[in-house]
C-alpha cells in the first residue's frame, strides 16, 4: 500500500498542506522545527489513532483552530481509497472513507503504517511499560479483537485493585472474599489470553527482528527476545536485584503456549501472592507486570548495550514488526516511516539500512540534513520550510 | 454566568445524567421564554414522583403501590424469575412480549470502583424469594459487560447449591444487522458462543 497524496488542514504548524508522494522512498528535508515530523506523524495517526509524541489529541490541532483534518489518498494494487479523519477540539472525532462516514476506530482497517522515531529508543531503554505498549499495539494490529480483551483486562484490574484496597481498610469481609474470587476468574481468563497472544507474537517477532538487526548492523550479535512473565514468578516492576526493568528471562522458564497452561500458572501465582496483595491493596501478578527481555550476545540490552546498539535494536524491532505485518497483511506492505533516523547512524549502517528497506512499497523518511541520507533514497525529495511544503 | 435563579436552575439541570451545560441552559431558557409551558404541572409531577412512586417490595421494580403491576398480575408464570440490573431493563424485556415470568431488579451490578458489592444489591431478597421452592428457573439478564458478567458469575455460584436451573442470556450478533458491520469484539464473542446446527 502507498500514500499517493497527503492533505493537511490546521494540523500542528500546517494551516494547509498538500504533498504528493511516490512509491518507494520519499524524503522530507528541512531544518529543525519546520514541521517534518508533524507531516509523517499525521500518517502515523491515521493508522493508529494516536501520536507517537503526545497522548492527547489536543496538541495536534493548530493553535487557534477548532479542528484538524488529515486526508490521505491511498493506493493498493489498482484500488484508490480516500481516508480522512477530523480531530475536533471539543466534540468527538469523525472519520470518512471514500466520503462516507465510518467510526474513527475502524480507520486502521484501511491503512497501516509502521513508524520509527527517536522516541522509540524508550522501548529498549525505558520502563517495562514502554515494551508492553509496543507489543500490545502490534497485538491489536494483528488481531483487532484483542483491543477489547486488553481494555477489559485493564478494567478488571482497576476493579480488583479497588476491592483489595477497600478490603485492606475495612478488614476482609466474607462477601468481599467471594467477590474477589470472581474478579480473580476474570483476571485469569483475560490475562492468560493476553500472556499467550503476547508470547506467540514475541516468538514470531524473533526471526524478523534478528534479520533486520544484522541487516542494519552488518554483524550477527545474536539478538533475542523473550517474555518475562510475572505468572512465572518474575516481577519486572520490582526485580530483586539490579535496575528496574533490567531483566533476563531465565533459560529454564517455560513460556506457556496454551491459555489453559497460562491460566494454571496464573492461578498458583495469584494464590502465592494473595497475602501481599491484601497487604498492599494491589494486584501483583498478571500481564500488566510483565516485560520482554531483549538480549545481544547473551547479555541484556538494557544496562549492557552501547547507545548505538540500543538504537539499532529499537530500529530492528520496528523493522521486524513491519516485516511481520507485511507477511500477514492483505493490504500490501505497511507504509514504513523513518523519522529522523539517519542522523543517528554511521555511514556503514546508513547504507545498509537503505538496502534493507528497499523492498518496501513505500518508505517515508525525514532528515534535517540531506547529506545524512544515502543517495539511493533521495530520488523524491520534498523540502519543508516553516509549515510550508516546497516540492522541488 | 447568569444572575441568581436562572444560573441556579441551569446548575441544577446540569447535575442530571445526560445533560451537559449547553442543554441545561437551553432547557432553562425554554421554560423561561415559553409562556404556554406549564411549570406547576412539572413541579407537581416531580413532587408526586418522590411521594407516590416506590420500589416494589417483592422485585424492586418501580411501583405506585407496595408491589408492582407485574408482581400483582396472576397471569404471570411464578416459576420463572428474570434477574436484571435496573428497572429500565424490565421495560426493555417487557417490550419483547416474549417473557411471561416475574422479575427481580438488583439495583445495579457488582463494581468495587463504584463501591457496589453484593451487600449493596438486592441479592438477599432474591434468595428469600427462591426459598419456598416455587421458582424453577432463574434467568440472569445482567448487562453483557464486565460488571454484569461478574454479577452473573457471582449469582450463578450462589445459586449452585439450590436445586434451581440457572440460565444466562446469549450474547453475539445483533439480529437484522449485517455481519460485515459488526465490530470485532462482538463478532469475536459470537464466534466463541457459536452453536451446532448439524453434526
Amino acid at each position: 500500500m502507498i500514500v499517493s497524496h497527503l492533505n493537511l488542514g490546521d494540523y500542528r504548524n500546517y494551516a494547509a498542506a498538500d504533498v504528493a508522494m511516490k512509491p518507494g522512498a520519499n524524503l522530507f528535508v528541512g531544518r529543525n522545527g519546520q514541521g517534518k515530523t508533524n507531516l509523517v506523524e499525521s500518517l502515523g495517526y491515521l493508522s493508529t489513532l494516536g501520536s507517537h509524541r503526545v497522548s492527547s489529541d489536543q496538541a495536534l490541532i493548530r493553535a487557534g483552530a477548532d479542528s484538524a483534518v488529515i486526508r490521505a489518498r491511498l493506493r493498493h494494487d489498482d484500488r484508490e481509497l480516500l481516508a480522512e479523519v477530523q480531530i475536533n477540539r471539543s466534540s468527538p472525532n469523525r472519520a470518512q472513507v471514500n466520503r462516507s462516514q465510518i467510526k474513527p476506530r475502524e480507520l486502521p482497517r484501511y491503512f497501516s503504517s509502521v513508524l520509527f522515531a527517536p522516541e522509540d529508543l524508550g522501548i529498549v531503554r525505558g520502563d517495562p511499560s514502554a515494551r508492553r505498549r509496543f507489543i500490545d499495539q502490534l497485538v491489536v494490529l494483528r488481531s483487532p479483537r484483542m483491543a477489547g480483551v486488553l481494555a477489559d483486562y485493564d478494567r478488571v484490574l482497576r476493579q480488583r485493585n479497588t476491592l483489595l484496597k477497600s478490603a485492606r481498610s475495612t478488614g476482609l469481609k466474607e462477601s468481599q472474599l467471594t467477590t474477589l474470587e470472581i474478579w480473580d476468574d476474570k483476571l485469569v481468563t483475560l490475562g492468560s489470553e493476553i500472556v499467550v497472544v503476547r508470547a506467540k507474537l514475541v516468538e514470531a517477532l524473533g526471526p524478523p527482528v534478528a534479520a533486520a538487526y544484522s541487516a542494519v548492523v552488518g554483524d550477527d550479535h545474536r539478538p533475542t527476545l523473550s517474555p518475562v512473565l510475572s505468572i512465572a514468578g518474575i516481577d519486572a516492576e520490582e526485580p530483586d536485584t539490579g535496575v528496574r526493568g533490567e531483566q533476563t528471562a531465565r533459560p529454564d522458564d517455560v513460556v506457556p503456549t496454551t491459555v489453559a497452561e497460562a491460566a494454571a500458572s496464573f492461578r498458583s501465582a495469584l494464590a502465592s501472592k494473595r497475602r501481599s496483595e491484601l497487604d498492599r491493596g494491589l494486584t501483583l501478578v498478571g500481564p500488566h507486570r510483565d516485560d520482554i527481555a531483549f538480549g545481544l550476545n547473551a547479555l541484556p540490552v538494557k544496562g549492557y548495550a552501547s547507545h548505538g546498539e540500543s538504537w539499532s535494536f529499537a530500529l530492528a524491532l520496528k523493522l521486524g514488526a513491519a516485516e511481520l505485518l507485511r507477511a500477514e497483511s492483505s493490504l500490501g506492505d505497511p507504509v514504513l516511516i523513518l523519522d529522523d533516523v539517519f542522523a543517528e547512524l554511521d555511514q556503514g549502517r546508513r547504507s545498509r539500512l537503505a538496502a534493507a528497506i528497499a523492498g518496501f512499497e513505500q518508505v517515508l523518511i525525514t532528515a534535517a540534513v540531506l547529506e545524512d541520507v544515502p543517495a539511493t533514497l533521495t530520488a523524491h525529495t520534498v523540502h519543508i520550510r516553516g509549515g510550508q511544503v516546497v516540492d522541488e | 454566568m447568569y444572575e441568581g435563579i436562572v444560573q441556579e436552575l441551569i446548575d441544577e439541570f446540569g447535575r442530571l445524567p445526560g445533560i451537559g451545560p449547553k442543554s441545561a441552559q437551553r432547557i432553562a431558557f425554554h421554560i423561561l421564554q415559553t409562556e404556554t409551558f406549564d411549570v406547576s404541572r412539572l413541579a407537581e409531577l416531580l413532587t408526586e414522583l418522590r411521594e407516590k412512586v416506590h420500589f416494589c417490595e417483592i422485585c424492586g421494580n418501580v411501583a405506585e403501590q407496595q408491589t408492582c403491576s407485574i408482581c400483582r398480575d396472576p397471569r404471570r408464570t411464578p416459576t420463572l424469575i428474570c434477574v436484571v440490573e435496573e428497572a429500565k431493563d424490565v421495560v426493555a424485556i417487557e417490550r419483547t412480549r416474549e417473557f411471561r415470568g416475574l422479575y427481580h431488579v438488583l439495583g445495579g451490578a457488582i463494581s468495587p470502583i463504584d463501591g457496589i458489592g453484593p451487600d449493596e444489591l438486592r441479592i438477599r431478597q432474591l434468595l428469600q424469594r427462591l426459598a419456598d421452592g416455587t421458582v424453577q428457573e432463574v434467568i440472569i439478564a445482567t448487562d453483557p459487560n464486565l460488571e454484569g458478567e461478574a454479577t452473573a458469575t457471582y449469582l450463578s455460584r450462589l445459586l449452585q447449591t439450590l436445586e434451581i436451573r440457572v440460565t444466562r442470556l446469549a450474547s453475539g450478533l445483533p439480529v437484522g444487522g449485517d455481519l460485515e458491520y459488526a465490530d470485532e469484539v462482538t463478532l469475536g464473542r459470537a464466534f466463541e458462543g457459536r452453536t451446532i446446527v448439524s453434526n
